[in-house]
């Protein structure tokens, strides 16, 4: 089957909750996300906070496609890119308010969404992270070529503007707080995703989805609607990026980015719920400290995926949640 | 003279240089469709050991002396080398594993290797030459072919041709074949299968290695001059079917026809005309053209 998880060796969480409450250690550890990340921007850099977070929530979204219905896209990086583009769009040309311009971003990468993912949910496995791949590649070229999207330039000097008409986006911590409420949500979405009866079925298809399809389910629909929650919350994540830097480029529509996001979900452990948001913290530290030392970085990153792949499949949350034999 | 209002020339210039860019996408997809075939992998790494092959011509010319004819040989056995440790010690351990690992693997030994390069060499290209014998061209009346040129077209179909016989048409492809529908079978009739998946491994990887070397003196030795091609061969993969032998040399040529006739016809499109045909292609025959329904 093509789910990421190991026969055998088990990569899989401990135990598998099946009652419709919260177990008290999830509450607890989203507790102590949610007080660390209020405290942290006056400690740590907000910038690079906001950074690390819009990716989060990149990786949440990511996450909710390979995790839990055991589908690698090697793709992800063109719904970051393109919402980023459509949102910075929107509020520089047409002078959307920020909540619209983030609005406007996470339809674009919805659509997006429908139109790939019903070209490639019927392949599996190597097959559609293969050509997730080709169409995100598809779609950067598309942004080199377009002339909205100023080409090697980006789109610069994006206003950041006032959200709701009260909420000066100007100002750091402003425009921090917005970001960390858009993650949470974002987050909230997955985790209710994953722990209601869609979550179950999806679960039920990345074990097994000859069984799944015959106990009644339409597996292709499921996966497809899983497809494209995670492709609208990426683009979530892509058009708050590009207000938080005021900018929108290749960077983000680039295939090295999807690499990335896959970096930090295999990191942080596949198929856990904190461990994207952790796996993003490191990387994206990781790349803050790497910086000065260029080029350093992608051999840094290369060794990272070899020893996870080959040593540490479960991540760091995975391992985790392994000793305290409880799901993180 | 012009055919559809488009001069000649630049019809056959075009042309040539899409079926150079066929050729390489002939070589390194059948690379991959050899390796898919029995390892069941994508091999990312594809493209860095293409650029590898590159970079051992290169060595060899500059520390040796050795020129492009032996490197020929040297870039692909010692690149080959490369995978077959890569293989062994490596890939080897997850084939127990969902097969995902080991293109995230091979991904991991991609951004590792092209980083190292990156951080010898910088970006920019360095200058291979060509061979004396095989400088100059023919002018053929309607266009000016120049002799490297069409030294890769022949040599690369000569290459993918010679793969396709011994796959195909002889007893060790046989094995080979047998061991891609049932390995445990074909282990229990006395072949050593672990050492047919390392050989074919290294025999892959050499093929991109070679591709690396008849790119040298077109494209410069650029340590990301795989990055991006690779991409587009994992299209063309698709498109020609994974694992298809056949598929991916008539797959390879064709697109890098198409590619070069896009670019006189709709330049804007010639970038993106591959991923197009891709789309169209899953949308009608998901397996690919020349694959197998599973």
């Amino acid at each position: 089957m093509s789910t990421l998880t190991a026969p055998g060796t088990s990569a899989r969480p401990v135990a598998v909750e099946i009652s419709g409450t919260t177990p008290i250690h999830q509450i607890v550890a989203f507790g102590a996300m949610v007080t660390l990340l209020v405290l942290a921007p006056f400690v740590v850099y907000p910038v690079f906070l906001m950074k690390a977070l819009c990716f989060a929530l990149f990786a949440c979204a990511f996450n909710l496609l390979v995790g839990y219905v055991g589908l690698l896209s090697f793709g992800h990086a063109a719904f970051l890119g393109c919402a980023g583009y459509a949102s910075a769009h929107a509020a520089k040309v047409w002078g959307f308010a920020p909540e619209s311009a983030i609005v406007f971003g996470t339809l674009v990468a919805a659509a997006l969404g429908v139109v790939i993912g019903a070209l490639t949910i019927r392949s599996r496995g190597i097959y559609f992270a293969n050509i997730t791949l080709a169409f995100a590649q598809m779609i950067f070229f598309f942004s080199l070529q377009a002339k909205f999207t100023g080409g090697e330039d980006g789109i610069q000097a994006v206003p950041r503007g006032t959200m709701f008409g009260v909420l000066d986006l100007r100002q750091t911590y402003t425009m921090y707080f917005v970001v960390l409420a858009v993650f949470l949500l974002g987050f909230l979405v997955v985790y209710r995703s994953i722990h209601s009866p869609f979550g179950q079925v999806l679960k039920a298809i990345r074990e097994n989805e000859p069984r799944a399809t015959s106990l009644g389910y339409q597996a292709e629909r499921y996966k497809l609607i899983a497809f494209v929650l995670s492709a609208t919350l990426a683009g979530t994540a892509g058009a708050t990026k590009a207000l938080v830097f005021q900018l929108a480029s290749l960077t983000d529509v680039h295939w090295t980015m999807s690499g990335e996001v896959v970096l930090m979900t295999l990191l942080g452990g596949m198929g856990t719920v904190f461990g994207p948001v952790v796996g993003a913290f490191l990387v994206i530290s990781l790349e803050h400290y790497l910086a000065q030392i260029g080029s350093w970085l992608t051999i840094v990153q290369g060794t990272i995926f070899i020893v996870c792949v080959l040593t540490f499949r479960r991540g760091v949350i995975g391992e985790l949640g392994r000793l305290l034999k409880k799901p993180l | 003279m012009t055919i559809f209002g488009v001069p000649t020339q630049a019809l056959f210039g075009q042309l040539l240089i899409g079926l150079i860019n066929g050729a390489f996408y002939a070589l390194l997809s059948l690379g991959l469709s050899v390796i898919f075939g029995l390892l069941n992998i994508i091999n990312f790494a594809h493209g860095a050991q293409y650029m590898m092959g590159a970079f051992v011509a290169y060595f060899a010319l500059q520390w040796t002396g050795l020129g492009y004819w032996p490197s020929l040989l040297l870039a692909p056995v010692v690149v080959g080398l490369f995978g077959i440790v890569l293989e062994r010690t490596m890939l080897k351990r997850l084939y127990q594993l969902d097969h995902l690992y080991g293109l995230l693997l091979t991904f991991g030994v991609a951004l590792m290797v092209q980083g190292v390069f990156r951080n010898q060499f910088g970006s920019s290209g360095l200058p291979y030459t060509a061979p004396a014998q095989l400088t100059g061209g023919y002018n053929l009346g309607f266009m000016f072919l120049p002799t490297y040129r069409a030294w890769v077209v022949v040599f690369s179909l000569v290459v993918c041709f010679a793969t396709w016989y011994v796959i195909e048409r002889t007893k060790l492809g046989a094995y080979l074949r047998a061991a891609t529908e049932n390995p445990t079978l074909v282990q229990a009739f006395g072949i050593n299968v672990p050492r047919m998946i390392t050989l074919t491994y290294g025999f892959g990887v050499a093929l991109a290695a070679l591709a690396g070397v008849l790119a040298a003196p077109i494209y410069q030795v650029n340590p990301l001059m795989g990055a991006d091609l690779i991409i587009v061969v994992f299209a063309v993969v698709v498109i020609g079917g994974l694992g298809s032998i056949m598929g991916s040399i008539v797959t390879g040529f064709g697109l890098g026809v198409i590619e070069g006739f896009t670019k006189v016809f709709y330049p804007e499109a010639s970038n993106t005309v591959i991923f197009v045909i891709m789309a169209l292609v899953l949308l009608v025959r998901p397996a690919g053209l020349f694959g197998r329904a599973t």
